[in-house]
């Protein structure tokens, strides 16, 4: 598979490594702020072959994760109404809520659908017009060009019966939080690197000079994950603080300027809640007043006020913040497991703790 | 896939040309349901026990203790419900024929005969089943089983997904074969007969919402003709299993498990078609968590792991055949692969559902 084998080399990941070891003088901490980094550091491996003086800590890039659990409750009670057919990415499905999941739901009658492209939601409607089809549009900058899309369709087409539940964030306000926080050490940060695909680096600039910090955009094969490593480590071995770009392959500073446009088309920043973190200002999108007709929120009324209850003994909030690693949590692999989560980074494909309980369970015990 | 091709031009025989779909009088017991019987499940079927048209089939089994001597039976029983009926490289009635006889074939067993049970859905188009049936009766001959016995029941529209298909198998085990999960031992060497993953990216790939252009095909096939072939060269095999659901990982989870013994292998050892790896890639899907209908896990000792080698890629159910992987004294119970790059990971049994990730 070409693009893809090439970034999974053994040979090339060790020459790395070794330029890696060679400048290093000191003990480092680093974030990857994407999930999915995480999972192809624990999948490959890696954390096993860099030297210990890396101390990678995970950051809160996963979606799924930081989907607050207020609105995976709505989720659940939308996807239970017998007038709704609801859709969502795979991954949702078995996030726990309170008390449910989507996939019980399903089971229980609910009409739930995975989809691969949001845009089905919008044929699923025109072939149920007795239906409300509710699409759960989460993730990053990264899935919110498509999911902005729905509704620009959506509009276009006629189609009155969908509606989305909007679960947007944003990456360099997290990055902001972060850094704001006097419980957080982190030498540097890997940026998500399909994140700036879409958005570019521009935004990073300022972030890096301010907190003085570097910021390496990373892309998500075992070798990209060690160049971003080593280009971040040689700021900090050299005193230096910039944004560098090691996955060029894919990013351009500016970013894809259609993506950008379609989303300030449809969305616009508001305050949003991290499950596990709690309110970042301006941390995500909300649907723009002209869109409002496609708001499940507004849609639904009758959701909008559901008592919700975190598990008292989760600490996926000190994860995503890279506080705390996952096997630290006493409730690890004995009480939290992908077969009973309790909490959203067990379950998710890009969530720390999935990671390190599917790849990682040897090399920790 | 079965090359029949009387299959494309088969054509519903009178008098069931009257009904273009069944209906729920074709499960009723009466009229209906025995001119089902007669005018398709026993021409497609034929022999001599089905023509028995009785309660229970009666089989008698001297003359097949002559040629493998009176020992263990092996019996099983799968439900085939996939969706599509039919999919690139074969379709559920194939699927229900190889199935079973490739959980009787990793006992060692050599399979004889085999039930099958048809639950239909009212409105189920008369020549689809037909199409089913047939591609059951040539799915039968090539791998050398018999129909001996079977049931068909019609539910109410919207009740079932057009076509439910249960096969029970009988085989016997001949007495020198002692085939088990249980008995892998650190030191034996891991074989596969060829790609993982075809089967299940094939059905994904028509499945309502994901259609994608490709050229995979599921795997489906008869493995007892290349057990036969293994058991030629040695009766000394430790494990035998066909890595349908759950794929390569949960089946050697499944030795490691019962055999109580750690499981490592390499995972740039596993063939897999560079077709599936990008699908699997786009999807966020890991191959060896993707089903397979023609794939089975060999276990044997090492000193004879060579000569097995030999004998499967010399059938050509087995050309691609390879050395993945060994069963060690460590961490016994899980199973480690060696990636790429030389870490080292867990491969965990799926914890359910396969989902795609979201970006």
């Amino acid at each position: 598979m070409k693009y893809i084998e090439e970034y999974r080399d053994a040979d090339l990941t060790n020459k790395l490594i070794n330029e890696l070891t060679s400048i290093l003088t000191r003990d480092w901490t680093l974030m990857e702020v994407c999930g999915g980094q995480t999972h192809s550091i624990m999948k490959s491996g890696l954390d096993q072959l860099l030297p210990k003086k890396i101390n990678l800590v995970h950051g809160p890039g996963c979606p799924v994760c930081v989907t607050p659990l207020e609105l995976i409750d709505k989720a659940i009670a939308l996807a239970s109404r017998p007038d709704v057919i609801f859709t969502s990415y795979g991954d949702m499905l078995r996030v726990p809520g309170s008390t449910s999941d989507l996939l019980s739901v399903k089971a229980a009658g609910g009409d739930v659908r995975i989809l691969y492209s949001p845009l089905d939601s919008l044929k699923i409607a025109q072939e149920n017009p007795e239906k409300t089809v509710v699409f759960f549009g989460i993730g990053f900058e990264t899935t919110a060009p498509p999911n902005a899309m729905t509704v620009v369709q959506a509009k276009a087409q006629g189609i009155r019966n969908y509606a989305m539940l909007v679960s947007h964030v944003v990456v360099p306000a997290a990055i902001v939080a972060l850094m704001e926080s006097p419980d957080v050490k982190v030498d540097g940060f890997l940026a998500a690197g399909h994140v700036c695909t879409v958005m570019g680096y521009w935004e990073y600039e300022q972030l890096s000079h301010h907190y003085e910090i570097p910021i390496v955009i990373t892309g998500f094969e075992p070798v990209d994950v060690v160049h971003g490593i080593l280009k971040c480590i040689r700021q900090l071995e050299n005193n230096e603080h910039k944004v560098e770009n090691a996955y060029a392959r894919s990013v351009v500073r500016e970013g894809n300027p259609l993506g950008q446009a379609i989303i300030n088309q449809v969305f616009e920043l508001c305050d949003r809640t991290w499950r596990g973190i709690g309110l970042i200002p301006q941390s995500g999108y909300r649907l723009r007043q002209e869109f409002s007709h496609y708001d499940a929120e507004l849609r639904f009324p009758e959701i909008q006020s559901i008592e919700t209850k975190e598990s008292e003994l989760c600490i996926s909030g000190l994860v995503l913040q890279g506080r705390k690693k996952p096997h630290e949590c006493p409730a690890f692999g004995n009480q939290c497991t992908p077969q009973t989560p309790l909490g959203a980074t067990m379950v998710s494909s890009e969530g720390a703790c999935a990671a390190y309980y599917r790849y990682g369970r040897y090399a920790k015990s | 896939m079965i090359n029949n091709p009387n299959l494309a031009a088969w054509t519903c025989p009178i008098p069931l040309k009257n009904y273009p779909t069944i209906v729920l009088g074709h499960g009723s017991g009466g009229k209906m349901m025995d001119d089902l019987i007669k005018h398709l499940f026993s021409p497609a079927f034929d022999n001599e026990f089905l023509a028995q048209l009785h309660d229970s089939t009666a089989i008698d089994l001297t003359d097949t203790f002559q040629s493998v001597p009176p020992n263990r039976l092996a019996f099983t029983t799968d439900s085939f419900v996939v969706s599509p009926l039919f999919f690139p490289g074969g379709n559920i009635g194939e699927l229900a024929i190889f199935g079973t006889i490739n959980d009787l074939a990793m006992s060692g067993a050599k399979p004889l005969y085999l039930s099958a049970g048809f639950i239909l859905e009212e409105g189920l188009p008369m020549k689809t089943l037909g199409l089913v049936v047939n591609s059951m009766a040539a799915a039968c001959r090539r791998g050398g089983v018999l129909i001996a016995a079977g049931d068909t029941k019609v539910v109410n529209r919207g009740h079932g997904d057009g076509l439910y298909i249960n096969t029970t198998g009988l085989g016997i085990i001949p007495e020198s074969v002692n085939i088990s999960a249980k008995n892998a031992r650190p030191g034996d060497a891991i074989l596969i007969n060829g790609n993982v993953g075809d089967h299940g990216m094939a059905i994904m790939s028509v499945r309502s919402g994901l259609e994608f252009e490709t050229t995979i095909k599921s795997d489906t096939a008869p493995l007892n003709n290349l057990v036969d072939s293994i058991l030629e060269v040695t009766t000394e095999i430790h494990c035998l299993r066909d890595a349908t659901r759950g794929g390569l990982a949960a089946v050697l989870n499944e030795i490691a498990t019962a055999s109580k013994a750690g499981i490592e292998f390499d995972e740039k050892a596993v063939p897999i078609m560079p077709e599936v790896k990008a699908a699997c890639e786009v999807l966020g899907l890991d191959p060896f968590y993707i089903a397979n209908e023609g794939k089975m896990i060999v276990v044997v000792p090492k000193a004879k792991a060579d000569e097995v080698l030999m004998a499967m890629r010399k059938h050509p159910l087995g050309l691609n055949s390879t050395i993945i992987g060994s069963v060690v004294e460590e961490h016994p119970g899980m199973v480690t692969a060696r990636t790429s790059i030389g870490g080292k990971r867990i491969v965990d049994l799926p914890a359910g559902e396969l989902l795609p990730r979201i970006c």
